[in-house]
């Protein structure tokens, strides 16, 4: 559309001198919220001196989607396709953590069939999710290659969930009360064929091209180190706090689906900076892996939905939590016995995690800025709700 | 332009099929087919949809194919993809970068949200369709669209772009 147009405007990336004290040389500048690698719609605005950040302030809100308060108007089961739009890397943790709370209000079981089919899901999903987290993360440092790669397997994951859910991305397989349908044995087959070669061909491609990368580990050791003491203070949680040396995993620590049969292991990081926290997220796939081959082998005949109540009364309040991708995801419901909740609040590890840059970013380069906002691997969907 | 193809008087095979290094055609052709041919979009996810816009980027479905390459900044783009949802606050930035983009620009509005607001549409802080705010040209609907929707939205694009006139002087 050949339009005639206004002329153009104040250029994205602005540089604005101080305005409180003119003497000191210290630029602002504003980073997003159109920019390759802020990873979704941040903006940060930055305080330099020279090449070096003096300070850093997050400026949210360019998703605020009324999540919390949509909420209330809508029944529990509609809002479950609300809730993969959070966090939408990782659509089937969020579905888990709604659905979760909501079989507790209302005292439900879960079938057998369906626990083992939610934590496959659950942990296919963690792998899909942390695929993109390590592309995007090597893309921002100039790794163009390894996010071509990751997109590869990352659609064979979509490919398997796909087959049982019918989306390619925001599945809504998981329901209150069990899982949207039955699976095949020739799926299983396929989600085990998938994590065999993921394990033993995949992940050390990965690692051969990135984790060795000299320039890579230049870029990420000793960055933005993040202290275990900081980290418990401002309330982080899954790879983040893990990088840090804090072994603290929800799977461990408060066990939903059965988990709690599983072999794994929690890997943590040493020194909390940039890599440990992209090393985390590594070896956590593999620990995924793990898990799906164990579910793979326990999954039982059965049922996959349990009969629900024809009147929904969802009356109380609780809060659950899972291990999502990110981090602590919480949903703190309040039900008045009626089919709709009275208050819904969604904890998003990402909102919290965001909070950290200012804290680990002093110092550094801008062009690290790129780097540590890659290592706390933020979604905009559950940071603005 | 409806003008008919020049002759060369000198030699005048030269528009005679099977004539080996002369192609005889209109301008507006050319230029079209030049613009469609090399549509330069702008990374700018803002939501779900962004997802599918990269996975469309990627390996699988391959953006590059179309002559399709993502820019980072909104002067070196011809093609904006507006893929989430708008809310108030973001409006304000989509209009900004619009008229930071080079003419001919074109604007396809990908998923439910972009289109009119979608799942959240008529909530309190969500702009119910990018139209609201700037032209579009090809809308995609789902939510989100698949690969091959966008694919097909923007080989949906190309045929508009190749019938576009020559710009005329304001
Ligand atoms: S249309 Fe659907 S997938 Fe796309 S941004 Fe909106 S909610 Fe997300």
């Amino acid at each position: 559309m050949a339009t005639t147009s206004p002329p153009a405007q104040a250029p994205d990336v602005r540089v604005v001198p101080d305005e409180q004290d003119r003497s000191s040389s210290h630029l602002y500048v504003s980073m997003g919220p159109q920019h390759p690698s802020t990873h979704g719609v941040l903006r940060l605005k930055a305080r330099i001196d020279g090449e070096r950040i003096v300070d850093v302030d997050p400026d949210i809100g360019y998703l605020h989607r009324c999540f919390e308060k949509h909420s209330e108007q809508l029944t529990y089961p509609q809002i479950v396709p609300y809730t993969d739009r959070c966090d939408y890397l990782a659509a089937i943790n969020n579905e888990l953590t709604f659905a979760l709370a909501v079989e507790k209000l209302l005292g439900l079981e879960v079938p057998p069939r369906a626990q083992y089919l939610r934590v496959i899901t659950m942990e296919l999903q963690r792998i899909a999710s942390h695929l993109i987290a390590f592309g995007t993360f090597a893309m921002d440092l100039g790794a163009t290659t390894a996010f071509l790669y990751c997109w590869r397997e990352r659609e064979s994951i979509i490919n398997l969930l796909e087959e049982i859910s019918g989306a390619r991305m925001l599945f809504h397989y998981v329901r209150i009360g069990g899982v949207r349908n039955d699976v095949t044995d020739d799926w299983l087959r396929r989600v085990r064929a998938f994590v065999d070669d993921f394990i033993s061909d995949k992940l050390p491609q990965y690692h051969r091209l990135i984790t060795g990368n000299r320039l890579f580990v230049r870029r990420t050791k000793g960055i933005a180190v993040l202290t275990p003491e900081d980290a418990i203070a401002w309330g982080a949680s899954g790879p983040v706090l893990r990088g840090s040396g804090v072994a603290r995993d929800l799977r461990k620590v408060e066990p939903y689906c059965g988990i709690e049969k599983y072999d794994f292991n929690v890997p943590v990081g040493e020194n909390g900076d940039v890599f440990d926290r992209y090393m985390v997220r590594m070896l956590e796939m593999e620990e995924s892996a793990k898990i799906i081959k164990q579910a793979l082998e326990g999954i039982e005949a059965g049922d996959v939905m349990a009969p629900l109540p024809r009147r929904w009364k969802v009356e109380g309040e609780t809060y659950v939590r899972t291990e999502g991708p990110k981090g602590e995801v919480g949903c703190y419901l309040v039900g008045d016995g009626s089919d709709k909740p009275y208050r819904l609040h969604w904890r998003a590890p990402s909102f919290v995690h965001l909070q950290l840059i200012p804290v680990i970013s002093k110092g550094l380069l801008i062009a690290d800025l790129v780097a540590v906002i890659g290592s706390l691997d933020p979604v905009f969907g559950e940071v603005d709700r | 332009m409806g003008v008919n193809p020049v002759v060369h008087s000198g030699d005048p095979e030269i528009n005679a099929a099977g004539h080996p290094g002369v192609l005889t055609t209109s301008l507006r052709k050319v230029l079209n087919w030049s613009r469609k041919a090399s549509l330069w979009y702008m990374t700018f996810g803002i939501a779900c949809c962004a997802i599918e816009m990269m996975a469309t980027g990627a390996s699988r479905y391959d953006f590059d194919r179309f002559g399709m390459i993502f820019r980072a900044s909104p002067r070196q783009s011809d093609l904006m993809i507006v893929s989430g949802t708008v809310n108030e606050k973001l409006a304000e930035r989509i209009v900004n970068l619009y008229d930071q983009m080079a003419e001919p620009r074109y604007v396809i509005a990908m998923g439910a949200c972009a289109t009119n607001g979608g799942p959240y549409h008529g909530l309190y802080n969500v702009v119910n369709g990018v139209h609201e705010i700037i032209p579009v040209d090809v809308y995609v609907p789902g939510c989100p669209p698949r690969p091959e929707a966008l694919l097909h939205g923007v080989l949906q694009l190309h045929e508009k772009i190749l019938n576009e006139g020559l710009p005329v002087r304001a």
